[in-house]
């Protein structure tokens, strides 16, 4: 990349002394009614983070009643929910609700808040030289909008999903009928509600996005000259501005199929109930990809950073990102391989979905290529981002085999496909989160994190959800289906397994949030570049933790020496 | 196909739904429960000639702590298998290593301590169009079989193969012969306690199971009666979801006699986990046998020499094959 950290240094210095200046509001102002990015990013985090622990705290609850088969503790939680002793009909109704609040949670109230919400409003800013982002109003209510989707989505925890009991028990697919006339509770409703809310969050947070990097980018930076992070949330706007409107019209059709009696999805008013998965999907699909490509952006900058190189292939990793989201939207069917598609239409759907592993071939090969060459240190975020690129291929791959409509066949819905989703979400996304958080959180904190806990915290995390996922695959190839709260007993063996590495994985998520309080406590000061000469973007030209208002004289970029 | 019908089923489910689903599906699954033990009962006591097969360990089921494929028993398995086996798994295993290799190689060569100054180099156009161009060619290495498979898997049964018809309910699996006098089995899944004394795998053992002769094209075809179901058999390499107000159709071909157990694969409420699929694979002979036994008709005979034996307990048997379940079905109770 063209930018480099010595160009802008003076622009750094000119700021730091501001900073005592900053007319901060005071607490309430500041953080309900925010209108400063990295104020809106930071509660973002905090939210990702809360709503991290209930998600993750829901798979524990699964992973404990999987360690066995037979029915262990789900009849003892759903009597302590309802207040009353539960029937084993209320006690796999509570397994739905589990898994459907362990889907919603970890994709709209985690990974996209974290990864968009938190570190784009943060960093993207930043990195092209911008005061604010465009509408700092529309982006306090992107932000509240997703609080109170969250908050709906609780809600429906605690009033009737259908005649066996509490919560929504839809799966976060949602798919009608069951969604529509299978669970006519309102707990169904405020679920499905909860997902307008955030939507619209996310619309708004992409309209802000998309305006602030077309408009608001430095002198002197040309879109060839962005930070790929930069690039990864452009391109991750335009899937979520072009892709969440589809998934409103489809719950909104769910929601007057539920309530004012139209039959979009119900046969008996000559509606289809696949057309809500081909709309859902249709959706679905480019959502993956919206929850990963920040990632990529993410790995991009550390493996750039640690390797003191600037990234290689610099075009060809942003229009691959470009491809990625292209192509993502044309391989929605994947995901109905058994729902009785013509063959034409399954050959096409193979063929499509194949063409993705290229650009993400180009991705993977390309941090390899910026490593080669380059002096590499090992400090937390390298280690994460190593640890992301080998996961991350493991996931991949195994994409590649579900391509395939006629292998499909046997995988679809088992816990092969839970791995692959785990492998490129739980342990891509997730890991690229903790890899920008340790990249990140001196120069948002301005305060440095233990490195040796960091370490741990990564080599623990690898082992637990290795362990967790990597079994699954063969359960898969076994044939055990997914949303199952009980099985036969040949699936005890690798189940146990994967549970004994949610326990280890848990651990270290603990040494995480110990990191963090030991942060605060006792860490020393960043400095403003703590990276050295690898971190050239805009943000280590700026003080730990910036100024609350920076750029106001804006940063001048100039051709690159080559 | 009557898809008018199902559309009405659905309807009437929706009705009913409305009307207190309260007590409903409780109600509901308890009665098919019963019904279906009496009819089994009578069934037995009648024909005296059926007994269900004994399932073979590890055949048609999972194994302990297995970690890869079921074994199969459908020719589009074996296909299946072979390219995943011989082909994708060892040119995903050959990338993955081929990828942690690489990092573990510039992780070692590249440090710190060895290189301390880094190289400028970030454009290497050779290189960059090799590792495009040979994913491509992989992929298309894939895409090939990969395509041809589906068409396998799609090729259609010829007319006179016996048509069966699964339909998924919350939470059980019924299962129509139309081309059989319209016989009907409803299918539940057995208490672990039973299913262990029958020597059958708890949570897989049903108690009537989906019974279909061996070696012949078998038209099945999946409808979902309420909410959406998936039909699934992973050794036979079959997965059909069953949506209501639509009929999805496949060939099955079954090699081998045996017992084939599948879970239902697609959410469909409380007691999703607890809709298994056991299909009974017998040689022709046999399945008319059984299909007499439980008084319905063979109306569809691919194969007449198998069909001798039984042939004569079924002089009524003139329907056209093509007819409509709903037409053979007021035949079925003179059988």
């Amino acid at each position: 990349m063209a930018t480099t950290a010595e160009t802008f240094q003076a622009h750094g210095d000119a700021h730091d002394h501001a900073h005592d200046h900053d007319h901060k509001p005071g607490f309430f102002a500041r953080w309900f009614m925010s209108t400063n990015h990295k104020d809106i990013g930071t509660l973002y985090l905090i939210f990702a983070i809360f709503a991290g622990v209930i998600g993750g705290a829901v798979s524990g609850l699964m992973r404990l009643e999987l360690e066995q088969p037979g029915i262990q503790y789900l009849v003892t939680w759903a009597s302590i929910a309802d207040g009353k002793p539960a029937e084993l009909n209320s006690a796999l109704h509570l397994w739905n609700v589990l898994i459907t609040a362990h889907g919603l949670i970890m994709v709209f109230f985690m990974v996209m808040p974290a990864i968009i919400g938190g570190f784009g409003n943060w960093f993207v800013p930043l990195m092209i030289g911008a005061p604010d982002m465009a509408f700092p109003r529309m982006n306090n209510i992107s932000f509240w909008l997703t609080v109170a989707g969250f908050c709906s989505l609780m809600f429906s925890a605690f009033v009737p999903g259908d005649s066996t009991g509490n919560g929504a028990g839809i799966g976060w697919t949602a798919y009608a009928p069951l969604s529509t006339y299978g669970s006519n509770g309102p707990a169904t409703d405020f679920a499905i509600f909860s997902l307008h809310l955030a939507g619209a969050g996310s619309i708004m947070g992409a309209i802000n996005f998309i305006t602030t990097i077309f408009n608001m980018r430095a002198p002197g930076m040309t879109l060839h000259k962005m930070p790929l992070f930069v690039w990864s949330v452009l391109v991750t706007a335009f899937l979520l501005l072009l892709s969440l409107p589809v998934l409103a019209a489809a719950i909104t059709m769910l929601l007057t199929d539920r309530n004012f009696g139209t039959t979009f999805f119900d046969p008996a008013g000559g509606g289809d109930p696949v057309l809500y998965q081909h709309l859902f999907w249709f959706f679905g699909h480019p959502e993956v990809y919206i929850m990963i490509l920040p990632g990529f952006g993410i790995i991009s900058q550390i493996i750039s950073t640690f390797s003191k190189k600037p990234v290689f292939g610099y075009l060809g990793m942003a229009y691959a990102m470009v491809a990625i989201g292209v192509v993502g939207f044309i391989v929605w069917a994947h995901h109905m391989y058994t729902t009785g598609l013509s063959v034409n239409t399954k050959m096409y759907f193979t063929a499509a979905t194949m063409v993705i592993a290229v650009p993400t071939g180009i991705k993977i090969f390309s941090w390899i290529a910026t490593m080669w060459g380059g002096s590499l240190s090992f400090k937390a975020p390298m280690v994460w981002a190593i640890g992301f690129i080998f996961l991350f291929t493991v996931g991949g791959v195994t994409g590649v085999v579900l391509s395939n409509g006629g292998i499909d066949d046997n995988l679809h819905d088992t816990y092969y496909v839970v791995a692959h989703f785990h492998y490129v979400l739980s342990l891509g996304a997730v890991t690229a989160l903790f890899a920008g958080f340790y990249y990140w959180f001196p120069k948002m904190s301005g305060k440095m994190y233990s490195e040796l806990l960091a370490q741990l915290h990564f080599w623990i995390f690898f082992v637990g959800v290795n362990l967790i996922f990597f079994p699954m695959h063969f359960l898969g190839f076994q044939g055990m289906p997914r949303r199952y709260p009980d099985y036969p007993a040949a699936y005890e063996h690798w189940n146990q397994v994967a549970t004994l590495g949610y326990k280890i994985m848990a651990v270290s998520v603990l040494i995480f949030f110990i990191n963090i309080l030991w942060t605060f406590v006792a860490g020393r000061k960043a400095e403003g570049n703590y990276w050295g000469e690898g971190a050239t973007t805009l943000e280590w030209t700026l003080s730990s933790p910036p100024p609350f208002h920076q750029f106001e004289t804006l940063p001048v970029i100039e051709d690159a020496k080559h | 196909m009557n898809i008018g019908e199902h559309a009405r089923r659905a309807g009437s489910a929706i009705a009913a739904m409305g009307l207190g689903i309260g007590s409903l599906s409780q109600a509901a699954f308890a009665q098919a429960a019963e019904k279906a033990t009496e009819a089994a009962a009578t069934a037995t006591a009648a024909a005296g000639a059926y007994v269900p097969m004994k399932p073979v360990p590890g055949i048609g089921q999972p194994v302990d702590g297995g970690i890869g494929f079921q074994q199969q028993f459908s020719p589009n398995g074996h296909y299946a298998l072979w390219m995943h086996d011989a082909l994708l798994m060892p040119v995903i295993t050959v990338i993955s290593l081929f990828v942690l290799g690489l990092l573990m190689w510039v992780a070692y060569r590249y440090r710190q301590g060895k290189n301390p100054v880094a190289s400028r180099t970030s454009h290497n156009t050779v290189i960059e169009v090799v590792w495009t161009l040979v994913p491509v060619l992989i992929l298309v290495g894939i895409a090939i079989p990969s395509i041809s498979l589906l068409a396998k898997q799609y090729k259609p049964a010829p007319e006179n193969a016996l048509t069966v018809k699964a339909t998924g309910n919350q939470w059980y699996w019924t299962y129509s012969y139309p081309d059989n006098g319209g016989l009907e089995v409803i299918s539940n899944m057995l208490p672990d306690d039973e299913a262990v004394k029958r020597g059958e795998p708890a949570k897989l053992a049903v108690d009537n199971r989906l019974v279909l002769p061996v070696g012949e094209p078998i038209r099945l075809q999946t409808v979902g009666a309420d909410v959406i179901h998936a039909f699934a058999v992973p050794s036979l390499w079959f997965k059909l979801d069953a949506v209501p107000g639509r009929i999805n159709e496949k060939v099955l071909v079954i090699e081998k006699a045996g017992v084939y157990y599948g879970q239902c694969s697609e959410l469909c409420g409380a007691r999703h986990g607890y809709m298994p699929i056991a299909i009974e694979a017998l040689p022709r002979d046999k399945f008319n046998a059984w299909v007499l036994s439980q008084g319905g008709t063979i109306d569809n005979q691919p194969k007449p020499a198998a069909a001798a034996a039984p042939a004569a307990a079924a002089p009524a048997a003139v329907v056209p094959a093509a007819a409509e379940a709903a037409a053979t079905e007021s035949a079925a109770p003179a059988a």
